[in-house]
């Protein structure tokens, strides 16, 4: 009895530490998931407030003099002529009259205010509309970078201000008058890359990376969903089967770098392919998703209840036609949501393309699937990995779309799961 | 044509066989007295044209193209005078892309020698006989094969089980490629790694401690030797694993606990999806907030505590994989606790231990070898990540422990190696190779071993 007692003592005793010990266990989970989330939060507000003024653009609007005898042009039809004249002196000369109290001496300064593109836009204007030499327009083109960063990120200390103090009171100056302006960045969204951050654009990167996806899209979701179907319906319990299986389920671990190695030896230098295409790019998407898509369709049509299948066969359908008939119609959601998930995965991939050259820098945008190309997160590597601050902020702003592709691709999955799927 | 629309019309003239199939189907079922005299279905037998007509056509097509660049790149490359005839590889692929320039008009001819110039012309002239020879032989096949298809319809053949058989070797012919894509993984990398050894010595690269892959360009260029020794690249991706893993696998098998046994269906149906978002952000996205983010910060809080730190930490990398790797350890850990039976928890609890007692002395230990396969899973994933360490890990080799210095990782130097343009025969180039040999290896070992746990365990509590 005295024994019991005691023991009954000692649990009691005890319970206060091993309560405390629970709550304690119970706060780690708590720290856990909180660390995870707030690396999540981190994560996306450190990337929007990098970025998000990567989708505004400074601009300068100014009355321009068209005038032909300072461009020495006479005749804007005129090949030779255009390509010789002097398109920047307009600006210039331009700028310096809304600039108060800026003079002549002042135009190597002024003329730093101008992004080397505008006199490009310019001749292209007057090419369009010969009938404007020798009036006044009003005309709005691209400020400098340096312009640009300063307007954007005047008191922050990350980014280097490359105006000299006279150039930044014209710039506050201009900006009061509202000759300097930013507005919504529409050349980022309709521009290949380029050097000049103020002109860098992810066009070509999302045309890129829209013929890639194609590519790796037409080949995966049929190869995938019909070596499934092998598998699961026709594939004989054998050692040849079980090593297809094995085979698969490491392919879906391997690292996606070797991908990389196997497209630039196959696809590049075996079979000389060129390099940084899109169906190069397709083709190692393809092999890598492969294994995701053929998993998430194999189960899909796992979960496809045996009932159907032995209705179907009683009626005397044969068994290939119990399968493209019932089966693939009722696993046809599932496949699509895990082919959904797979093309996202393939979306975000990076490494597997650098080494088939999709590095490389090209201002156009591509035109086919044998043209080079770039794809949205190689451009966001080859941006974060400039010098260049604005070019950073671009890169985040490319990430952000990039994030916005993968989250809209996302919640079409889980959409499509939780509105199409049966359960049965 | 191109092959994009030779693959186009290629379906067109299957289409075309499927029509001409089934209306001679029931042409020659209607003397007999309507399609029920036939073996099969009419659509069967449309089908069977079309495959007859498109399978082979494809196949053609499909070789064609891969092995067309090769073939014209050595028809070029024997066509040149014996006196520029290139001897080695790297020769050879400089002038290919000397004339391949010339030939798409970016280089212009009069500025390299005059056979490079007509080489450049011939291989203008091959590629548009090349384009224009597999049209003619893919339409070709195409038309042939889809007319003896055609013409072999009669009432008593069996379409259906021709199609059905046909179709069947086409699903088995996908399934099989998991195997060509292993084969492919292993021949790309195994050559390469072979001749890497005839030019660098076996031990040199298993046990040496220097990595400096630049060898000269010139024979008689200083310091023109490069090093080769792998044990530097495998500290380092160690070093980060290690760093990864301790960040990855506390969070994760604790949310992953707290989620299972402590939340509610509310908090876990927010909760989880949110972690799952960790995984789904590319690893492009994770490099640039390593490297231009927490890069800075520990540098900078290094700096204010009075220590050393590089720009380019291993810590930076280690710590932003292991916030990627955080979901793959919590929904890997989730399975396993969860397979674990209930009545090993109801037996727990019913003798009084608290939850956290029956998690720590009960379920966890039932648990620990399915969480030891997914941890093991989780390092191989950490040792292949490329694009975090190539964007915030440097390319200094260092032999260090110092998660505040610089390292750099196998992965990283593959990339480093093969990107932009490279010759293909220097041991540089082979080296990234030797090393993606070691890679594979090393993540198919840890896979291997790890799904064997994993499925012994799960078979003990089925």
């Amino acid at each position: 009895m005295t024994d019991q007692r005691s023991q009954a003592e000692i649990v009691r005793q005890s319970l206060k530490r091993r309560y405390r010990k629970e709550r304690r266990f119970r706060a780690y989970g708590i720290l856990a998931i909180a660390i995870a989330l707030g690396a999540l939060l981190t994560l996306f507000t450190d990337i929007i407030g990098k970025g998000y003024t990567g989708f505004l653009k400074t601009t300068i609007t100014m009355e321009v003099q068209l005038d032909g005898e300072m461009m020495y042009l006479d005749d804007p039809k005129d090949e030779r002529q255009i390509k010789m004249a002097d398109f920047v002196e307009p600006l210039v000369q331009a700028l310096i009259k809304e600039v108060p109290g800026a003079t002549e001496e002042d135009r190597k300064q002024i003329r730093e205010l101008i992004n080397p593109y505008a006199s490009v836009a310019l001749r292209d204007a007057l090419k369009a509309n010969p009938e404007w030499l020798d009036t006044s327009r009003t005309m709005t083109f691209l400020s400098h970078t340096d312009v640009d960063v300063y307007v954007k990120h005047a008191g922050d200390d990350a980014y280097s201000i490359k105006l000299n103090d006279q150039q930044k009171a014209w710039v506050d100056e201009l900006q009061e008058r509202g000759v300097i302006e930013t507005s919504f960045n529409d050349v980022f969204f309709s521009g290949g890359d380029s050097r000049d951050p103020s002109k860098a654009g992810i066009l070509g990167a999302i045309v890129g990376s829209l013929l890639t996806m194609f590519v790796t899209l037409i080949l995966s979701f049929p190869i995938g969903v019909a070596a499934a179907i092998y598998l699961e319906e026709f594939a004989p319990q054998n050692k040849f089967t079980d090593f297809i299986e094995v085979n698969i389920n490491n392919l879906a671990a391997v690292p996606s770098i070797i991908f990389g190695l196997l497209g630039l030896a196959v696809f590049i230098n075996l079979f000389g392919m060129p390099r940084s295409v899109p169906v190069v790019g397709g083709l190692v998407l393809t092999l890598m998703t492969l294994p995701t898509i053929i998993i998430s369709s194999r189960a899909a049509i796992k979960s496809v209840p045996p009932s159907i299948r032995e209705a179907a066969e009683g009626i005397g359908a044969s068994k290939m036609q119990v399968v493209l008939h019932h089966v693939l119609p009722l696993a046809m959601p599932g496949m699509l949501t895990g082919s959904i998930i797979g093309m996202a995965q393939a979306l975000g991939e990076t490494a597997p393309l650098l080494l088939i050259g999709m590095v490389a820098f090209i201002v156009d945008v591509p035109d086919g699937f044998f043209d080079s190309a770039t794809v949205l997160p190689v451009q966001v590597f080859l941006w974060a990995g400039s010098p260049e601050l604005a070019f950073i902020e671009r890169a985040s702003a490319a990430i952000m779309v990039l994030l916005a592709f993968l989250i809209s691709m996302n919640a079409l999955a889980i959409w499509m799961r939780k509105r199409l799927e049966r359960r049965w | 044509m191109q092959p994009a629309n030779l693959l186009l019309l290629t379906l067109v003239l299957a289409i075309v066989a499927y029509w001409l199939g089934y209306a001679r189907s029931r042409s020659l079922a209607m003397p007999l007295g309507g399609i029920r005299h036939l073996k099969s279905l009419p659509f069967y037998y449309g089908a069977r044209a079309a495959l007859w007509s498109g399978i082979p056509a494809l196949i053609v097509l499909g070789l064609w193209a891969a092995f067309q660049g090769k073939v014209i790149q050595l028809i070029v490359i024997g066509g040149l005078p014996d006196g520029m005839m290139p001897a080695t590889e790297g020769e050879a692929s400089l002038l290919l892309s000397k004339i391949s320039n010339v030939a798409s008009g970016a280089l212009p001819p009069g500025f390299v020698e005059a056979p490079i110039a007509e080489a450049a012309e011939r291989l203008k002239a091959l590629r548009s006989q090349s384009q224009f020879l597999m049209s003619g032989l893919v339409i070709s096949v195409a038309v042939l094969a889809g007319f003896l298809g055609w013409l072999r319809i009669r009432p008593r053949l069996n379409a259906r089980a021709q199609v059905e058989s046909i179709l069947k070797w086409v699903f088995f012919a996908c399934a099989a490629l998991a195997i060509l894509t292993t084969v492919g993984i292993i021949f790309s990398v195994a050559f390469e790694t072979f001749r890497f050894f005839e030019k660098v010595p076996f031990t040199e690269f298993f046990f040496g401690s220097h990595w400096s892959p630049q060898t000269a360009l010139r024979a008689d260029q200083v310091a023109s030797e490069g090093a080769f020794g792998m044990i530097p690249l495998f500290t380092g991706t160690l070093l980060i694993s290690a760093i990864a893993m301790v960040v990855a696998v506390p969070v994760g098998l604790l949310s992953a606990i707290y989620l299972s046994e402590y939340a509610g269906r509310k908090v876990r149906g927010v909760v989880k999806p949110l972690l799952e978002m960790l995984a789904g952000i590319p690893t492009v996205v994770y490099g640039f907030f390593a490297a231009l983010t927490v890069a800075p910060f520990i540098s900078d809080l290094a700096a204010s505590m009075g220590i050393e730190a590089s720009s380019q930490s291993a810590l930076a990398a280690g710590a932003v994989m292991g916030i990627m790797i955080i979901p793959f350890v919590s929904s890997l850990s989730d399975d396993v606790i969860n397979a674990v039976p209930q009545a090993m928890r109801d037996g727990s609890l019913a003798l009084g231990a608290t939850q956290s007692e029956t998690m720590k002395k009960v379920i966890f230990p039932a648990a620990l070898p399915g969480i030891m396969g997914g941890i093991l899973l989780a390092v191989s994933r950490a040792i292949g990540e490329t694009m975090i360490v190539v964007m915030a890990a440097g390319l200094a080799a260092n032999l260090t422990a110092n998660p505040l210095e610089t390292v750099t990782t196998v992965t990283v130097q593959i990339v480093t190696l093969l990107t932009g343009d490279q010759e293909f025969d220097s041991a540089k180039t082979l080296a990234a190779f030797a090393l993606g040999a070691m890679l594979f290896l090393a993540t198919l070992l840890l896979n291997v071993i790890a799904l064997k746990i994993v499925r012994k365990y799960r078979e003990q509590y089925d």
